[in-house]
């Protein structure tokens, strides 16, 4: 299988299972671990994890939230200044996860570069 | 050069933690907070209200019912079972709010705040609140232990729910501001009982009478702060007899109030914090059944306050509004009776000056020293090491005010006697009163009532209503603790206090209705010190005037009792103010809104614009009364409203009228209308360029503010609903009936109430605010009595509590 969606697929998987026992960071483990065992190049080292992570943290946010009528989504973006708007703190949601990610994928890579 | 990319992409990662892992001034932890796993994501959600949960120490099953407006009906095999599962239902619904409340009552806001709540938290600790709930829990251990007891296993009952929580369950506060609940305890159960008699009698201004004193005089003082209004019309009837009453009034020794100069004090409880209630005998009943009403004016949050609960065993059922933290029912009915309260203030804080030995280990008193205590306040800071606060302790009370707090004397301060500090059992009122059968039972409840006073009202199935002023009273000398005194004279110690059974009280009254609306407790007639200290006078005599105008009353007349917005205090002076200022020379647009107010009916109705122009009118002329007041470098106040109305009407050209900037004119009253109302055109002027209009619904602006500085994601603004304060319907800005209950004591009753808010405390959950829409349009719920074993169509859930099994 090709390594990016190889690398997609185990960050995400990964995230999902630590996430069951791990705090917020578990997608920075996640990421870390699949970049040091699954090695991409260039932009698609970041993007990846970034991607992967990106749609489990909208979507698990948006399934959630959807169920509730956005109740609760409508007034945390008011907290955060996005202007009562549930679908911003959605992406926003996920740009954070997927930052978070990306970031430690971006660690993983530079260790393999170092102990190859 | 791979080294140097792994280093910055190692800062990089950590760098992104750090940011995304810490609150940052406002902003959560957006990594955490954000976290679909375990963050806010998790608290959109809705009540779950099915399901069988394990508590340890049930001794029995326990069936929690939850009707469409998401009330619990508890039924328990005995009362232990009951508080457990009251504490643990309460706690799944309320825990940020419950936990929050005992810490602003600790004085504790600094752990999660951070140092700019530190000098709250100071206030409160030198007030004594830490050391009046040690007082009480002292009190139970000694006296009370089956009170304990319950209180101990609603805080079981709470830390059961606690323990069932992962991080991803806590409250969305908890998230907001980054901390984790801590165990409750009973002694949090005291401090907000302490929470509570500091809301409603924790407040007196007797330091500020003194220095009002010192600038005016005491024949001034007088006319300014008359101990009694030209007309009252007391809690209890003019006409009680009082010649029962065989203890006599502490008699008047030869003290003098102390001049001191006092420049600040500290902060206290909103002025308006008070209430309605009233009930009716049968022969004044539509349907020949006692009715009874209560609506406590407090401060309008979210979570409010109130939550609303059905408390059954095989042997009673309460139902009513519950306060989150404290035990039973605090204002609903039974099968047999209905009770409510209002606020009964009286001043039941003195100080005292107390002048120290040079090192502050003793203080004067009878001529001789007396050893000064201390207790060491340890305020933790977030972020911050601790704040050690060292209070020192008189057999008055704590010296709240010395060279470390708001004063820069070395050998003196001011020593505080607050009843709240006495100790006592506030709670076995309550548990009592929710399972009184009659009158007799309502009265043996109230006998553990000290602090703060309250004005009970009850009627019966069996025909009787009464109403009883409660609380535990210093039989004062004439005069005693209006002022500033001595600390160290024993003659202004607390001599003694008025003896329970001559609490002023009445009983079916020839009236055939009681009421209470915080005003005068009783007239001069009554046999000890009262004073007026701040008594409201115009919502009291709008509901004696309503049950005096008629024979019979329905539940209907309470309802428009209730959301009536008759402004009489407006109707007592706009006339006059219109009839006596001179017009002409008003402009057009001062022209355009004096013609508005001259048509105005003095209803505070939300599309009036009459309450607006009234409020803008009389409040700049207030202000320009009471210029003399008006001084930053002392702690002073203002004469009340009634005497200030009376004073414009009757002693226009008094001294007082006189603005003083002015130095070349001499201003009375009428001057003072016109000059007044053109500051107050010019006000609403910039209202309307600013709102639209200045309707009453957009200047008043009704708003529910979340106990968190009424963070706007988490309230809710503009709310259409008129009144005011000093209305019977008191809804002023963010103030007014945060619990509204009609009861007809028909067998078995029939209840209807409603509150501002919702019962969730979850911002995520649809019952977080569902009330409030209702609440507004003067519409009220049915408080529909349910049998354990009857499902009805109502029940949308039903929870089963079940003993854990001890492995």
């Amino acid at each position: 299988m090709n390594k990016t969606i190889l690398n997609f697929i185990a960050t995400l998987v990964l995230a999902l299972i630590l996430s069951l026992f791990l705090p917020w960071w578990s997608v920075m483990t996640a990421a870390l671990a699949s970049a040091l065992f699954i090695p991409l190049k260039k932009f698609a080292v970041f993007f990846v994890p970034f991607l992967a992570i990106f749609l489990f943290w909208s979507v698990y946010s948006f399934a959630l939230s959807s169920g509730n009528d956005y109740t609760l989504a409508k007034r945390i973006s008011q907290l955060l200044y996005l202007g009562s708007n549930p679908y911003l703190l959605i992406i926003i949601t996920g740009l954070v996860g997927g930052l978070a990610a990306g970031t430690a994928a971006l660690l993983g890579k530079q260790i393999t570069v170092v102990t190859k | 050069m791979k080294y140097a990319k792994l280093l910055l992409s190692f800062v990089l990662t950590i760098g992104v933690f750090f940011v995304l892992n810490t609150k940052l001034g406002s902003l959560p932890p957006l990594g955490k907070f954000l976290n679909p796993s375990a963050g806010i994501w998790q608290n959109e959600t809705d009540e779950s209200v099915t399901g069988t949960i394990d508590i340890p120490g049930l001794t029995d099953k326990v069936t929690v019912h939850y009707n469409a407006q998401m009330i619990p009906h508890l039924f328990a095999q005995n009362e232990h079972d009951l508080y457990k599962a009251q504490g643990y239902i309460t706690a799944k619904h309320r825990l940020w709010q419950i936990e929050f409340q005992t810490h602003a009552a600790a004085g504790r806001l600094s752990e999660i705040f951070g140092e700019g709540a530190l000098n709250y938290d100071r206030t409160e600790r030198r007030r004594g609140m830490g050391y009046g709930a040690d007082q009480a829990m002292e009190y139970m251990k000694q006296h009370d232990t089956e009170t304990l007891n319950y209180i101990q296993d609603y805080a079981d009952g709470v830390n059961t729910y606690i323990n069932e929580l992962n991080p991803k369950d806590y409250p969305v506060e908890y998230k907001l501001l980054n901390y984790e609940p801590e165990a409750w305890s009973p002694k949090k159960t005291a401090l907000l009982l302490m929470y509570m008699t500091k809301m409603l009698a924790g407040g007196d201004d007797d330091l500020e009478y003194t220095n009002v004193l010192r600038l005016v005089g005491q024949k001034n003082f007088d006319l300014l702060f008359p101990d009694f209004f030209d007309r009252t019309d007391p809690v209890i009837p003019k006409d009680t007899d009082w010649s029962f009453i065989d203890v006599p009034q502490t008699k008047l020794p030869a003290s003098k109030a102390l001049l001191d100069t006092i420049v600040e004090t500290i902060e206290k409880p909103h002025p308006d914090n008070g209430s309605n209630n009233w009930a009716i005998s049968g022969a004044k009943s539509a349907t020949g059944n006692p009715i009874l009403a209560n609506d406590p004016h407090l401060g309008l949050n979210l979570p409010c306050i109130w939550f609303v609960m059905q408390l059954s065993t095989p042997n009673h059922t309460a139902f009513g509004a519950t306060i989150p933290g404290a035990l039973g029912i605090i204002s609903g009915f039974n099968q047999h009776i209905a009770w409510g309260e209002t606020n009964a203030t009286r001043d039941v804080i003195d100080w005292y000056k107390i002048e120290f030995n040079s090192d502050r280990t003793k203080y004067k008193y009878d001529g001789a020293w007396k050893d000064v205590s201390m207790r060491v306040e340890d305020i933790k800071i977030k972020g911050k090491p601790h704040y050690k606060d060292t209070v020192l302790y008189t057999h008055h009370g704590p010296v709240v005010f010395d060279k470390n707090f708001k004063s820069d004397n070395e050998r003196s301060g001011y020593a505080m006697r607050w009843i709240g500090h006495d100790g006592g059992n506030n709670q076995k009122t309550f548990i009592e009163l929710n399972k009184a059968n009659n009158y007799n039972d309502y009265v043996a409840a109230l006998n553990f009532w000290n602090a703060p006073a309250q004005n009970f009202v009850f009627a019966s199935t069996a025909g009787d209503i009464a109403l009883w002023i409660q609380g535990k009273f210093p039989n004062k000398w004439e005069g005693q603790g209006k002022f500033l005194m001595d600390g160290s004279n024993p003659e202004n110690d607390w001599q003694s206090y008025i003896p329970q059974k001559f609490n002023a009280h009445t009983k079916n009254p020839k009236r055939g209705f009681v009421s209470s609306a915080n005003q005068h407790p009783v007239d001069e007639n009554y046999p000890y010190y009262v004073f007026n200290d701040g008594y409201e006078t115009y919502r009291n005599r709008v509901i004696n005037d309503f049950f005096n105008s008629k024979e019979t009353f329905s539940v209907a007349d309470f309802k428009a009792l209730h959301n009536n917005n008759f402004n009489l205090k407006a109707s007592e002076l706009l006339p006059y103010m219109i009839a006596h200022m001179d017009t002409a020379t008003l402009n057009a647009s001062e022209q355009l809104i004096f013609n508005e107010i001259k048509a105005w009916a003095f209803n505070n109705d939300i599309n009036e614009v009459g309450p607006s122009i009234w409020r803008q009118w009389y409040g700049k002329l207030y202000d320009m009364v009471w210029d003399e007041f008006d001084d930053d470098t002392l702690a002073l106040i203002s004469p009340y409203t009634y005497q200030t109305i009376h004073l414009l009407k009757h002693k226009g050209d008094h001294k007082f009228m006189d603005i003083k900037a002015t130095e070349d004119t001499i201003e009375t009253a009428k001057d003072l209308f016109l000059l007044s109302f053109k500051k107050a055109a010019k006000r609403l002027a910039e209202i309307k360029d600013e709102k639209g209009d200045y309707t009453w619904l957009n200047y008043k602006a009704t708003y529910a503010g979340h106990l968190l500085q009424a963070l706007p994601a988490f309230s809710r603004f503009n709310i259409p609903i008129g009144g005011d304060r000093n209305i019977v319907n008191a809804t002023s800005e963010n103030h007014g009936p945060s619990w509204r209950m009609i009861v007809e004591l028909s067998s078995p009753p029939k209840a209807i109430g409603i509150y501002p808010g919702g019962q969730s405390g979850n911002p995520g959950s649809q019952y977080y605010d569902n009330f409030i829409e209702d609440w507004a349009a003067g519409k009220y719920h049915e408080l529909n009595v349910l049998q354990s074993q009857e499902i009805t169509a109502d029940i949308i859930g039903t929870q089963t509590l079940i003993p854990a099994s001890n492995e």
